[in-house]
């Protein structure tokens, strides 16, 4: 690792500690060499308004996703970006943004499906470093371009497909991360207005009920392990050495549920289904359960 | 009004994104996004009169009124962490305010489609300005009517 991990005690709890940094943490770190700052919003226009000083910008729809395909980019794309960025393989990446790190936890699980190592989050992401009055700056920075390999992307270990989720029915718990009024199926779209949507509302069978928001704090920080494994193990009934899916609408709320069971609470095999509801919803003969109970999964 | 010609100021919004390349399309969308007017102080304590545009992804309200003379007034609201809706608002609120209730519904429902931001914002985000377009709209659709 090229710069050393942040000792709070408060990420010695977790699984993963190493994957978590504070924001003292990282304005004691900023300039460090071998050190990138990467900010990724759901808004596209955030960043420009002002930034964490030196932090790059990635954005979750026209830097991750491919324009015409669905699917993330290629890996010489993605090779490009990231040199573009200033990014070598070794470096130690920050990623943080709005949202309780929403999509910088999507990020993070597209940069995880490259191989890169040494990726972490900012505890409270951007919202935090704001509202404890830390300096940001409009200024773009100019990193120095690096050479990044072309790696192949591995789609087999924390991704799942929608055969992958049939196959799984009925052998493994899957957790579905949205929210309340969509697992139930009770909102669906209004006539006349584009959403992103799909053709049926409901969920899969024998998911959990889990939205994903409830593992942040108020504060936007992750909420500390106890509270996470009696939400996830208590309520949701997982347990270790448990094969986990989850899922949301298009995968990124879903980033942040792997984030939290992977590298907090230390489940070692978490995919996350990025065609998610959208895809499922709107599927010819996959089965789907309404209402607030998970309901039956038969095994295909 | 034949159907392709869009009122001038929604053309002008059109042909100024048009004549840029991506990242300063961003900036002319961040620039619409800090112009956006504050609310009418008569609006400003009664956030029940706005509608929420639940399509977007940030709270985005917006209120049309639609005058004696049958012109149209569009007010909107939203946060300044949300700037890119703030910049969607921005073009709606300029692009339709002072037309008349015939203009506004005769705006091409895919007029946001047309201003080159695809690519630069994502087709999926663009459809947060149809959303407000449309219940632009439907406002104004409902209120000629009293």
């Amino acid at each position: 690792m090229a710069v050393g991990i942040d000792p709070s005690a408060k990420f010695a709890e977790y699984a993963h500690p190493e994957r978590l940094v504070s924001t003292q943490w990282l304005s004691d770190h900023l300039g460090d060499d071998g050190l990138a700052v990467v900010e990724s919003d759901e808004d596209v226009l955030l960043y420009e308004t002002g930034h964490i000083p030196t932090a790059v910008k990635i954005d979750w729809h026209t830097d991750l996703n491919d324009p015409v395909l669905r699917d993330f980019v290629s890996s010489q794309r993605f090779a490009e970006l990231l040199g573009e960025k200033g990014i070598a393989r070794d470096t130690t990446v920050v990623i943080y943004g709005d949202k309780n790190n929403w999509w910088a936890a999507y990020a993070l699980w597209v940069f995880t499906l490259f191989g890169h190592e040494d990726v972490r989050l900012l505890d409270g992401g951007r919202d935090k470093w704001i509202a404890e009055g830390r300096t940001i700056t409009t200024e773009a920075p100019r990193p120095v371009p690096a050479q990044y390999p072309v790696v192949p992307r591995d789609d087999s270990r924390i991704r799942a497909f929608k055969d992958d989720v049939l196959a799984h029915l009925g052998r493994g718990p899957l957790i579905d991360v949205r929210s309340p009024e969509e697992y139930s199926g009770e909102r669906t779209e209004i006539p006349g207005y584009p959403t992103e949507g799909a053709l049926r509302s409901g969920h899969i069978p024998s998911a959990a009920s889990v939205p994903w928001a409830r593992a942040a704090a108020p504060d936007a920080t992750f909420r500390p392990r106890a509270e996470l494994e009696a939400i996830y193990k208590g309520e949701a009934g997982l347990k270790d050495g448990d094969d986990v899916i989850a899922y949301c609408r298009i995968g990124e709320r879903s980033s942040h549920t792997w984030f939290v069971l992977t590298h907090l609470l230390g489940f070692e095999n978490v995919r996350n289904y990025d065609g998610s509801w959208t895809e499922w919803g709107s599927a010819v003969r996959v089965p789907i359960v309404t209402g607030s109970e998970p309901g039956e999964a038969r095994a295909a | 009004m034949t159907p392709s010609a869009l009122p001038a100021v929604l053309q002008e919004i059109k042909d100024e994104f048009l004549a840029l390349d991506l990242p300063d399309r961003l900036q002319l969308l961040l620039e619409f996004s800090n112009e956006l007017p504050e609310l009418p102080e008569r609006y400003r304590d009664h956030p029940d009169l706005l509608e929420r545009v639940v399509e977007c992804q940030s709270p985005v309200f917006i209120f049309a009124e639609v005058d004696e003379n049958d012109v149209v007034h569009l007010h909107a609201t939203a946060p300044r962490e949300s700037p890119t809706t703030r910049g969607f608002a921005s073009i709606v609120v300029q692009g339709l305010t002072g037309l008349t209730a015939d203009e506004v519904l005769a705006v091409p429902d895919d007029y946001p489609q047309e201003l080159g931001l695809a690519q630069a914002v994502s087709p999926l985000r663009v459809r947060g300005m149809t959303a407000l377009l449309g219940r632009a709209k439907h406002q104004v659709t409902v209120k000629r009517r009293r």
